[in-house]
């Protein structure tokens, strides 16, 4: 008997427009559970408007040990950040 | 409105204060206890709101009483015998299946009831049950689910839930006995007669124990006094005194 709920992975949209963000883990028999823990671990203060749980086993990640490769060729190339544009105020957050 | 029995809805108010003051105050003694910590935080979510809910029926209690108590009074400076709670909300909590047994017996009756209290001829009252609708449609489907993952859980787990459910079952049928003070308040158009709320009650926790493997006892034998304050158990005193030592030993303390 597997004693130990899997672990869930959540994310919550904040407000409308804006993209879900991870928030943490928890612990959970189900989606469905998942999705009420979440609701009771991090929406206590009005947090959010809409909750993803995702089972932590099924996230693919990338190994630590292939950093180098994976991120440090784009360190050097500082053209690629649209650092040399004013972005207009009424854009708000992007 | 002054054709209301005042002292009659004085009462009804009680009830419905004391019952989510009871039940929230034994739902808080799990905090730090329960067997995960994601399920401790839901069970203090559930007190807080029932706490929160006790605010709004006991503030506007004290208000309808006028003797200047509020709703701090009348949770602190009352004794056993002015309690109007049900005597399930005050039953201890024993296992973890048994708190969520009594939690779900309960949230069956404040939903239906709630959904009655909204269109009451008292908006005060309406109002109270539109937001505390909300929270216990929440508080439902939550039990509710729990109800049914542990009674068609493991051999262990519906074991203890068919236990759980033998213990309250006779602490049920108070829900649904109905005296002078109902009469009254049907009569004001206040609220529902208890009575007549018996039938959705039945379809809500036959489907949910149905669906949990649960056999719902047969007996409508029901053990009464909590809602008119005639006999508690021997409980509520307990539960007073680590609820009110505070308030009785430093009155009027805060911080």
């Amino acid at each position: 008997m597997q004693n130990e709920w899997p672990l869930w992975e959540i994310f919550i949209r904040g407000q409308h427009g804006m993209s879900h963000r991870h928030v943490g883990s928890l612990h959970a028999p189900d989606a469905e559970m998942a999705i009420k823990n979440a609701r009771d671990v991090y929406t206590r203060r009005n947090e959010g408007v809409s909750i993803w749980a995702v089972e932590a086993k099924h996230i693919a990640a990338t190994a630590p040990g292939e950093k180098g490769p994976l991120f440090e060729p784009s360190e050097s190339k500082v053209y690629r950040h649209p650092t040399f544009f004013d972005i207009p105020e009424e854009v708000g957050a992007m | 409105m002054s054709a209301v029995d005042q002292q009659a809805l004085f009462q009804f108010l009680l009830r419905m204060g004391d019952n989510t003051l009871v039940l929230g105050h034994r739902v808080s003694e799990w905090c730090g206890h329960a067997p995960v910590l994601e399920e401790d935080i839901a069970l203090a979510n559930t007190a807080l709101d029932l706490i929160g809910q006790t605010q709004f029926w006991l503030g506007l209690a004290g208000e309808v009483e006028g003797k200047g108590q509020d709703a701090d009074a009348l949770a602190f400076r009352r004794d056993v015998w002015d309690f109007r709670n049900f005597l399930i909300c005050e039953m201890p909590n024993g296992d973890f299946g048994q708190t969520l047994m009594r939690q779900f017996l309960f949230d069956a009756w404040a939903s239906v009831t709630l959904a009655h209290l909204q269109t009451s001829s008292d908006e005060r009252v309406a109002g109270i049950a539109a937001k505390a609708s909300k929270e216990v449609a929440y508080h439902l489907e939550r039990s509710a689910d729990t109800v049914v993952g542990l009674g068609d859980g493991t051999e262990e787990s519906h074991k203890r839930m068919q236990a759980a459910l033998e213990y309250l079952w006779p602490y049920v049928g108070e829900m649904f006995v109905s005296d002078d003070v109902d009469t009254a308040m049907v009569a004001a158009g206040i609220a529902p007669d208890p009575a007549s709320l018996r039938a959705e009650y039945d379809a809500i926790i036959t489907r949910v124990l149905t669906q949990a493997t649960l056999d719902i006892p047969q007996s409508a034998f029901a053990h009464k006094g909590g809602r008119d304050g005639s006999i508690h158990t021997e409980h509520l005193g307990h539960l007073l005194t680590s609820m009110q030592w505070l308030q009785r030993v430093y009155p009027d303390a805060s911080w």
